[in-house]
């Protein structure tokens, strides 16, 4: 095993950022004295609100921008709003129900595709042209066993039933 | 415009979208003309980051061309070439103004423990990403940087994110000269972290991973040790024997949620999210590091809880620093360490994808297939 330490000095800019202050706190902070103002700040002008955005409990008002990529909508939507109603960003009844609506938000991803005349092509959403291209040996495998377990499946589901009709 | 467009875990696909609109005064729009896929993307792509809505578009790493600007901008012109950086901040709350840009607080309604990032789920604030032909940049005037004319593209794309998360990882560290740092995980991060360690006049870099590809490629590109965990008993006690008994006099987390090696982690983290994502690497960071030593996390978790031995953190009198880079901060020394050919970041490049195959290239990167390392997609409009 290898423990000696060696000379790295002929490393391009070995050393140069070293810096004895680099102790905790700098130089990550400059500190100012601001944090004693608490939210006393001149703020940027205030972005319209054109869409729906939830807020965090543990701030008293929206910030001066705003994304507003995808809005709460629908049954995840309920579920997201009440996550921020509720909860502050400190309990699981914020963080859980999200994640809750983010699965369900999938089903519904589903359901618009289709609404929208749209098949969603799942073989290619998951890469898997990638995965014929990069990784064939495992993908036939992993599909040689799928195709296994659904005949077996089916087989003693099948005898199953002849035998309750038997 | 052309976009990407999230539609479940391990689901995406590149779709038409709306052109993004200035919203307000301060905003650009920007035509990108390269955006990489980060490995903290894949927390998202995994579905381990609350409030990650079907639709959204992903990419925090993002350079291009300003096309349009709000009324107050007075910075950037239409026409500059720009560094993104993948906060978003303000530049006058209490935060930005002590350089602390990831931590911005007018960024981010949606949560207060981060500020706003491009791509990053409704829990950074919603923004849509730079995978897409255009985006909206908020606060265009603090921090978009131009391009100089010198630098190459594909390095300017790279300070988006991977370059200064790696530098801060180091600088975190609070490296002493001929201090003994490892850094778990060999991506992109973690090879730049290495990378930079030696800026700060580290004198052993020791980086660990899984992938024998990854390690191979570091150990070139960051002149460091490189090991396999497959390889060893337990890397704690490897790092133990290797450091004297005595312990790393810093370890760096540059995993995060997606962390493999643990079973008990993987199962209760990324399987049956019990806690927020798999603390792996941490774990072994907090254990590997000497009495009184430093650990650095740039890792990304979700915002609930992990499983770390804290009461070693205690014992063992460590100081834990973390944060999201401030990019904006470090961009001017980072441009000279280009200039200078101190830091080649797009020697990390491996793949380069149109942005119409982006299910394929996330699929790559996720799966760790053709050796990727790191992935930089280039949308239709690039070529205008």
């Amino acid at each position: 095993m290898e423990n000696t330490t060696k000379d790295y000095t002929h490393i391009n800019g070995w050393g140069v950022d070293a810096d004895p202050k680099n102790e905790p706190t700098y130089p990550m902070k400059h500190y100012n004295g601001d944090d004693h103002q608490r939210l006393n700040w001149v703020r940027p002008p205030l972005q319209k609100v054109t869409v729906e955005i939830l807020k965090s409990k543990e701030r008293p008002y929206l910030t001066a921008v705003l994304g507003t990529s995808v809005p709460p909508s629908g049954l995840s939507g309920v579920i997201r709003r009440y996550a921020f109603k509720n909860f502050s960003e400190n309990e699981y009844g914020h963080w859980l129900p999200l994640l809750l609506a983010d699965r369900i938000n999938v089903v519904e991803g589903m359901i618009d595709d289709l609404k929208h005349g749209h098949i969603p092509n799942i073989f290619a959403e998951k890469g898997l042209k990638a995965e014929w291209k990069f990784n064939r040996k495992s993908f036939v495998t992993k599909i040689a066993t799928g195709v296994v377990l659904t005949g077996m499946v089916l087989y003693f589901n099948q005898k199953r039933k002849k035998a309750l009709l038997d | 415009m052309l976009a990407m467009n999230y539609r479940g875990p391990r689901r995406v696909r590149a779709d038409q979208k709306p052109l993004p609109e200035i919203l307000h005064p301060e905003d650009a729009i920007v035509r990108v003309t390269r955006s990489c896929i980060c490995g903290s993307d894949l927390h998202l792509y995994h579905g381990l980051v609350p409030d990650t809505r079907v639709g959204t578009t992903f990419g925090h790493e993002f350079i291009g061309v300003v096309e349009d600007i709000g009324a107050s901008v007075q910075n950037l012109k239409v026409g500059d070439n720009v560094i993104v950086p993948f906060n978003v901040a303000c530049g006058k709350c209490a935060f930005c103004k002590q350089e602390l840009y990831g931590n911005c607080h007018e960024s981010n309604s949606q949560a207060t423990a981060v500020g706003g990032i491009f791509g990053y789920s409704h829990t950074a604030g919603g923004y849509d990403g730079g995978q897409a032909e255009y985006v909206r940049v908020p606060y265009a005037d603090v921090g978009p940087t131009v391009i100089p004319d010198w630098m190459d593209h594909d390095d300017a794309v790279l300070l988006t994110d991977v370059v200064p998360t790696g530098y801060q990882a180091a600088e975190m560290g609070g490296i002493k000269t001929g201090d003994t740092v490892v850094i778990f995980g060999a991506g992109p991060v973690g090879i730049l972290a290495a990378k930079c360690a030696w800026l700060f006049g580290v004198g052993r870099v020791i980086v660990i991973d899984h992938l024998d590809y990854r390690l191979e490629f570091v150990k070139k590109y960051a002149q460091c040790e490189a090991y396999n965990f497959k390889e060893m008993e337990d890397p704690v006690m490897f790092v133990k024997q290797t450091t004297d008994w005595f312990g790393a006099d810093v370890c760096i987390d540059c995993v995060g949620a997606d962390a493999t090696g643990d079973a008990l982690q993987t199962i209760t983290g990324k399987k049956l999210m019990l806690q927020a994502g798999s603390a792996t690497a941490l774990h072994w960071a907090i254990n590997s590091v000497k009495k009184g030593g430093i650990v650095s996390v740039v890792g990304v978790y979700g915002p609930t809880d992990n499983l770390v031995p804290i009461g070693n953190v205690l014992n063992k009198g460590l100081t834990v620093r973390a944060n999201q880079a401030s990019v904006k901060r470090l961009l001017p020394r980072l441009i000279e360490h280009i200039r200078a050919g101190r830091l080649n970041p797009k020697g990390i490049i491996t793949h380069r994808v149109p942005l119409e195959e982006v299910a394929d290239a996330y699929h790559i990167f996720s799966s760790k297939l053709d050796n990727c390392i790191k992935t930089v997609l280039i949308p239709p409009s690039a070529k205008k």
